[in-house]
């Protein structure tokens, strides 16, 4: 019959241990479980960078491409355009893009672009509000968005503005600029959107 | 109608003696296949591209996978890919339209990412250096483990066409030819017996790889799973002594 | 803190009482033996099973077009992937080991005799729905044995008479195994069953838990109580059995793992290697073997030359199991104490079921299915010849407390 432990410490002892070489085994155990909601290897290589051809976007148009099922805004921005983005400096929050998170490091200045290559803009189409597609209005002064509009993009969702920069304007809901994704010119028509310099190399 | 379908299945189970003897009872060569060779893997994916892959699909098989369980670099990696426009991270598909093929072949080259796991490293190694010339079928080759195969001999050039000695059971209209051994080609190949007995070697180790990546994940992890459980047995062990210590009868 | 917590949830909720009742004061012999191990670790491969499978849910695609697809994407592009796979491929392996290895401890020992033949009936329908469980699951990969084996079995439903085709077509919902075969077996396969072991599980362990657990000497230790109303030869669950349990579950591990990570395919008992081609339904396999745990029923299936009778003698091969604690006519419930015909018998009916089983991985020969005639009539013989074994048997005398 059961009786009370000869040796109290040693029972304590062999306890605490088998106690825990278990959570150690549970701990281990978990890993495959929590690793496999991981994008997959599928997931991964369909999220490879994309290459786009810019050379036939003329002057003030915009081109879309998916890059991680995401759209992504690549516009050939005009003269004027440039031209206006000092000017609305202190109308938008953020003019520096100083948010690190929202852009690489080579893309943080006020055309949010490498500074050799400004007139292009390439930015991620999702509102950094609620995840809405902003809409491209490239126009001045148009009725609906009133005389300041220099052109940029309206998310339609919640009335969010930006600029042609994707810089966000003050008093909107969105909190910060939209992003800008990693890019590298491969050539200079060539822009590999989600590549690094190493691509280029 | 099912029900006949049925019976005629029963009755072919129960009438077929051993189905798998019936196909050929060629004996199987060894294909020594070791996957911690990587180079060894490695050469034998450059000749599954370089051969295969120009009729055959691997199509459950990432390029980017390949690069990562070899240790290959980008550029060993680019080696493997069919032309500049591929990616790694795109899998093993072949550019033979099926209907090219079927026209050609009468089938389509059935997807080879996981040949080796249906039939063995074994079975498919003996395969690969077992063609031999038979001018009855299309394309004048046969094969002593798979009879009537529909795809023609690649590697004639490199290994020539070995001939077969047939030996011939029963009389009148009983004969029958079997084939029991293949000899050496009357006009060699490129290479040496040995040298392409190495690169199906190869061919067929990279196959095995293919048709289960994870083998190598496996291997790598099975040691430490193992001595960790060990050690959880031997503590509990020490944890049951202690325990019943307490119970005397 | 945690004490008034615990003390206002266990006010609430039968907690401590649960926990009393079934570990820390559920008294159990103290002789059990190396036969003991699998009810406990029947229930870790049940819950393994589980959770393995909520797993390869959430990347299986429950289609004819793209479940063989899927399965291989489990195996290389999910991380970690081909493990949560070769867990569920090898667990139900193992668990089928564990349940015929707790299912012969029963009839060595003759748990099924009174008063826990209520225990025995739950188990008999667990093994039937675990089987149901088991070849549903094994459709899902979509490859050539999944397809054909499935065909197979389907069609023996087509024997029945009268309703049979309409019951096959009925269970297949489509004139060949199909697309919506693989998504009823997928939706069976994943929740109904899963609850309906989940509740016979419980019923099997409330029904044990009632009467208390048998031993290797068949007798009952209720009988023989202190002052303070404990049996004599009973000790706690918990810890006693939970910590031995414990070391049983470190050994059966160490063996799964080994099985898993260097030998996965089990030399194609565990996953058979002509299902590593997508399912063709224009072409059958060159030799379709039943996966090792059905081979002894069909084994049986085969031996019989009609269609019918063949299919009535796999069921009742199973199903007779259900009416043991009735054929066993004798009292006695340890193999320990009963007589030597009794102990030929039973080992004559477990070499017979290995031999089938053997049998019935192995394509049909004459002198195969001779064998699986002869091995047939040894594991139905044996419920014969123990209702007449049982009635008058020299058996030993059965001590009155454990040995």
């Amino acid at each position: 019959m059961a009786d009370s432990p000869s040796n109290p410490a040693r029972r304590r002892f062999l306890t605490g241990a088998a106690t825990a070489v278990g959570a150690v085994g549970v701990g281990f155990a978990a890993v495959p479980f929590l690793s496999s909601f991981q994008p997959s290897a599928k997931a991964e290589a369909a999220g490879a960078p994309v290459d786009v051809n810019i050379g036939k976007l003329s002057p003030g148009q915009m081109t879309t491409v998916s890059w991680r099922g995401k759209p992504v805004f690549l516009v050939n921005r005009t003269e004027r355009m440039l031209e206006s983005l000092p000017e609305l400096n202190d109308k938008v929050q953020d003019p520096e893009s100083r948010v690190v998170d929202q852009q690489p490091s080579y893309a943080s200045n006020i055309y949010r672009a490498r500074e050799e290559n400004k007139r292009y803009l390439v930015v991620v189409g999702i509102c950094t509000h609620l995840g809405c597609a902003p809409t491209y209005r490239p126009e001045v002064a148009p009725e609906d968005l009133g005389q300041d509009w220099k052109g940029g993009f309206f998310c339609p969702c919640h009335g969010s503005k930006f600029d042609i920069s994707g810089r966000v304007y003050k008093g909107v809901p969105a909190p910060t600029n939209l992003e800008v994704p990693q890019y590298v010119y491969l050539s200079e028509d060539i822009i590999r959107v989600g590549g690094t310099e190493e691509d280029a190399a | 109608m099912i029900r006949i379908t049925f019976l005629m299945f029963l009755i072919g189970l129960l009438a077929t003696p051993n189905a798998k003897a019936a196909s050929s009872d060629y004996p199987l060569a060894d294909a020594e296949v070791d996957l911690s060779d990587k180079a060894a893997l490695y050469r034998g994916a450059q000749t599954f591209m370089g051969n295969c892959a120009s009729c055959h699909s691997a199509n459950m098989m990432r390029f980017s996978r390949i690069g990562e369980d070899l240790g290959l670099t980008d550029d060993q990696l680019a080696v493997l890919l069919p032309t500049q426009s591929h990616k790694p991270g795109d899998v093993i598909e072949t550019n033979m339209p099926a209907d090219y093929a079927k026209e050609t072949f009468g089938i389509v080259p059935p997807d080879l990412t996981l040949t080796a796991r249906v039939n063995g490293a074994d079975w498919l190694y003996t395969y690969l250096v077992s063609f031999y010339e038979d001018p009855e079928t299309l394309w004048g080759v046969n094969n002593a483990v798979f009879p009537l195969v529909s795809m023609p001999h690649v590697f004639a050039a490199q290994q020539g066409l070995k001939q077969p000695v047939y030996e011939t059971t029963g009389e009148g209209e009983d004969a029958r030819k079997k084939l029991v051994d293949l000899e050496p080609p009357a006009r060699p190949g490129t290479m040496t017996e040995e040298a392409f007995e190495q690169k199906m070697k190869d061919l067929t180790a990279y196959m095995v790889y293919m048709s289960e990546p994870a083998a190598l994940k496996r291997h790598q992890y099975g040691p430490y799973v193992l001595a960790f459980l060990f050690i959880f047995t031997l503590v509990m062990y020490l944890l049951k002594r202690e325990y019943w210590r307490d119970i005397k009868h | 803190m945690i004490k008034g917590l615990g003390k206002w949830v266990d006010d609430r909720l039968p907690v401590s009482h649960f926990w009393n009742a079934h570990l820390a004061k559920y008294y159990v012999p103290y002789n059990f033996n190396f036969w003991y191990y699998f009810g406990s670790l029947l229930i870790v491969v049940f819950v393994l099973q589980i959770v393995t499978g909520i797993w390869l849910t959430m990347s299986y695609k429950p289609s004819a077009e793209n479940a063989f697809a899927s399965v291989e994407y489990i195996m290389r592009d999910v991380e970690w992937g081909w493990l949560l796979r070769y867990m569920h491929s090898t667990g139900a392996t193992f668990f089928f080991i564990a349940v015929y290895l707790h299912i012969f401890r029963g009839m060595m020992y003759g748990s099924y005799k009174k008063p826990r033949e209520l225990i025995w009936i739950f188990g008999v329908s667990i093994l039937l729905v675990l089987m149901a469980e088991a070849f549903m699951g094994y459709l899902l990969p979509w490859g050539q044995m999944s397809y054909w084996g499935a065909q197979v079995i389907i069609s023996l439903f087509s024997s029945v008479p009268v309703v049979g085709p309409d019951l096959a077509l009925w269970i297949r919902g489509d004139y060949v195994i199909s697309d919506a075969t693989l998504n009823r077996f997928f939706a069976l396969h994943v929740i109904a069953l899963p609850l309906v072991l989940l509740f016979l599980i419980g019923g099997h362990v409330m029904a044990l838990h009632e009467v208390g657990s048998n031993n290797p000497d068949g007798v009952e230790i209720k009988e023989h109580k202190d002052s303070s109303g404990k049996p004599v030869d009973g000790i706690p669950f918990h810890p006693y059995y939970t910590v031995k349990d414990l070391f049983g579950l470190g050994v059966f591990m160490f063996i799964f793992a080994v099985v898993l990570f260097y030998w996965p395919d089990g030399g194609g008992l565990v996953l058979e290697h002509p299902n590593f081609t997508p399912a063709d339904p224009l072409k059958t396999p060159e030799h379709i073997a039943p996966v090792w745990y059905f081979a002894p029923h069909y084994a049986i299936l085969r031996a019989v030359p009609d269609k019918f009778l063949g299919v009535l003698a796999m069921t009742v091969a199973i199903l007779i199991l259900f009416v043991l604690p009735w054929i066993d006519r004798n009292r006695i419930r340890s193999i320990r104490y009963r007589s030597t015909a009794f102990k030929v018998n039973l080992f004559a009916f477990a070499g017979a079921f290995i031999g089938l089983g053997y049998l019935g991985t192995q394509p049909p020969t004459a002198l195969g299915t001779l064998s699986s005639q002869i091995l047939s009539a040894v594991y139905f013989g044996f419920f014969i010849a123990l209702f007449f074994i049982s009635r008058r048997e020299r058996t030993k005398p059965v001590p009155e407390r454990l040995q």
